[in-house]
């Protein structure tokens, strides 16, 4: 399988403070990689760099597979803007086309047809037309994934989609993004705080902290002393 | 009321009144279209930040006895926004914090130096006017006419064509840029074009009262629309009406023109509140 993805010795940090240093990874296509990690361990920022938004202090992060930087189907988490933001679902999960685009000021036909795909992908067509800020928590995510969608063909990058969700909103969209990974072998790297999620949907653990702890696959990760150790520190509790 | 047709037709005779109704229609619909965008990017005092900073540029312009003043207060302003909408969230003082500092000082200093070394009789008198809106939309020459239609014509071409781009960096920035969009251009448009519209509209409702002409038709659509489209078009259209009545109505009555269309806006936010609620689209 070919690297669409590898990170050779990145040093993280902002403001002259390194964060997380020396981080070795690769992701190839198909994979699903869980990146877990305490707060303050650099897994925001490790993300900023993926989609460089941010240089790494040292080291390099290359792309591969004929994936380009602006293709990377990217979910943030959600600010406080968004929240009363007085926007169509369609005019959202629209934007994601945009990278298409380029200098032209208007989406094409083909950007439709494929905005509308995606929506009926993930079971919000009957709300393309409601505004965003009326949505629930779970129904605003679902938009943002298939605005997601629309960008990349390969590669989706999850931050923290299931915060503030309930828990069985929770497990659909773990389900959803499951199956976008299975199905349509969409490449999915996931910062996330739940730990047994985690462990359950991925293929492959990137465990950050002062130094990266670990990185592997799920079953390695799992027998592992750090593996171990968070895992029954979290129980089997399904949200954070 | 057939009394009141005939002397709008009477005051429609005279050239001066209708280009006062031509210029505040265009910077009414400018204005709105960019209130959107800068009231979700919660920046809604930005106006009256700017509107402040150029107080101060036409009171150092009006010391330095320059006769076309547009040349200090445009650079000035458009300076000012950049570096108040450029710094986002990255800054020591924050955005907020940063419009008030510069507003408030820059006020001050604009009349500390209109009082220290005003040449003019009634500084007073001056300052009112600036603060308020004079009766300078009165007395628009041909030139400044064409230069407003310049700048509208502008600025509508300019949000037409980028308005999916705006959309998106309105909306989310972060994901903006991870696809490509330069979020940071973008940003640096709007401020250039906001500071435009400001200098551009202190003639029609003076620098306090700025802020109403650009947040106003924005919430009043926000009431009632639930689409980004939506709320733009009809906050241009509320604008332009607003604007268009309040116009008529100070020339009709006598009434201060900037005051009275920000009346109108008031009213209308007022009504469309009332809709809101009433039809329940307000929710949450």
């Amino acid at each position: 399988m070919s690297k669409q993805l590898s990170c050779e010795h990145v040093s993280l940090g902002y403001e002259g403070i390194i964060v997380t240093k020396n981080l070795n990874f690769s992701v190839s296509s198909g994979d699903y990689l869980c990146i877990v990690g305490e707060n303050g361990s650099g897994k925001s920022t490790l993300i900023k760099a993926l989609l460089q938004l941010k240089t790494p202090i040292s080291g390099k992060i290359t792309l591969g597979d004929g994936l380009r930087q602006k293709e990377i189907g990217y979910l943030p988490q959600q600010t406080i803007v968004q929240k009363d933001f007085p926007a169509s679902v369609q005019e959202i999960v629209l934007s994601g086309c945009l990278n298409r685009c380029g200098l032209r000021p208007f989406y094409s036909r083909a950007e439709k047809i494929l905005a509308h795909k995606n929506m009926r992908k993930l079971g919000i067509c009957n709300l393309q037309k409601e505004c965003y800020r009326f949505l629930s928590g779970g129904q605003q995510q679902r938009v943002l994934l298939a605005r997601a969608l629309c960008a990349t063909q390969k590669m989706l990058l999850l931050d923290e989609p299931v915060t503030g969700l309930d828990p069985k909103a929770a497990a659909e969209m773990y389900e959803l993004v499951a199956k976008i990974n299975r199905e349509d072998g969409i490449t999915v790297i996931m910062v996330s705080h739940d730990i047994s999620a985690a462990v359950r949907y991925a293929t492959h653990i990137l465990h950050l902290g002062q130094e990266p702890l670990f990185f592997g696959t799920t079953e390695d990760y799992l027998k592992s002393d750090i593996g171990r150790a968070f895992t029954k520190a979290a129980g089997g509790d399904t949200h954070e | 009321m057939s009394e009141l047709f005939e002397t709008l037709f009477f005051y429609f005779s005279y050239p001066f009144v209708r280009y006062a109704l031509l210029v505040g229609v265009l910077i009414a619909l400018c204005s709105s279209l960019l209130g959107v965008t800068l009231v979700l990017k919660r920046f809604s005092f930005i106006g009256d930040g700017l509107s402040h900073v150029a107080f101060g540029a036409i009171a150092i312009a009006s010391v330095m006895n320059l006769t076309n003043e547009m040349l200090i207060v445009l650079p000035v302003t458009v300076v000012s926004a950049i570096l108040l909408l450029m710094t986002g969230q990255n800054t020591k003082i924050k955005g907020d914090a940063a419009v008030a500092l510069i507003s408030v000082g820059s006020l001050a200093l604009g009349y500390l130096l209109m009082n220290l070394f005003s040449a003019s009789a009634n500084v007073s008198g001056d300052v009112c006017s600036t603060l308020f809106g004079s009766t300078s939309i009165l007395t628009l020459s041909l030139t400044d006419v064409w230069l407003c239609v310049a700048m509208s014509v502008l600025v509508m071409g300019v949000f037409l064509l980028f308005y999916h781009k705006i959309f998106s960096v309105t909306f989310d920035e972060t994901f903006a840029s991870a696809t490509g969009v330069k979020a940071s251009f973008y940003n640096l448009m709007i401020a250039v074009i906001t500071a435009m519209i400001i200098v551009l509209a202190m003639n029609l409702v003076g620098s306090l009262l700025i802020s109403a002409l650009i947040i106003c038709p924005a919430l009043s659509a926000m009431r009632i629309f639930r689409s980004f489209r939506g709320v733009i078009l009809s906050s241009a259209v509320i604008s332009v009406v607003c604007a268009a009545v309040g116009i008529l109505i100070s020339v009709l009555f006598s009434t201060p023109v900037g005051s009275t269309i920000v009346a109108a806006n008031i009213v209308v936010f007022l009504i469309f509140w009332i809709l809101g609620q009433v039809t329940g689209r307000a929710k949450a």
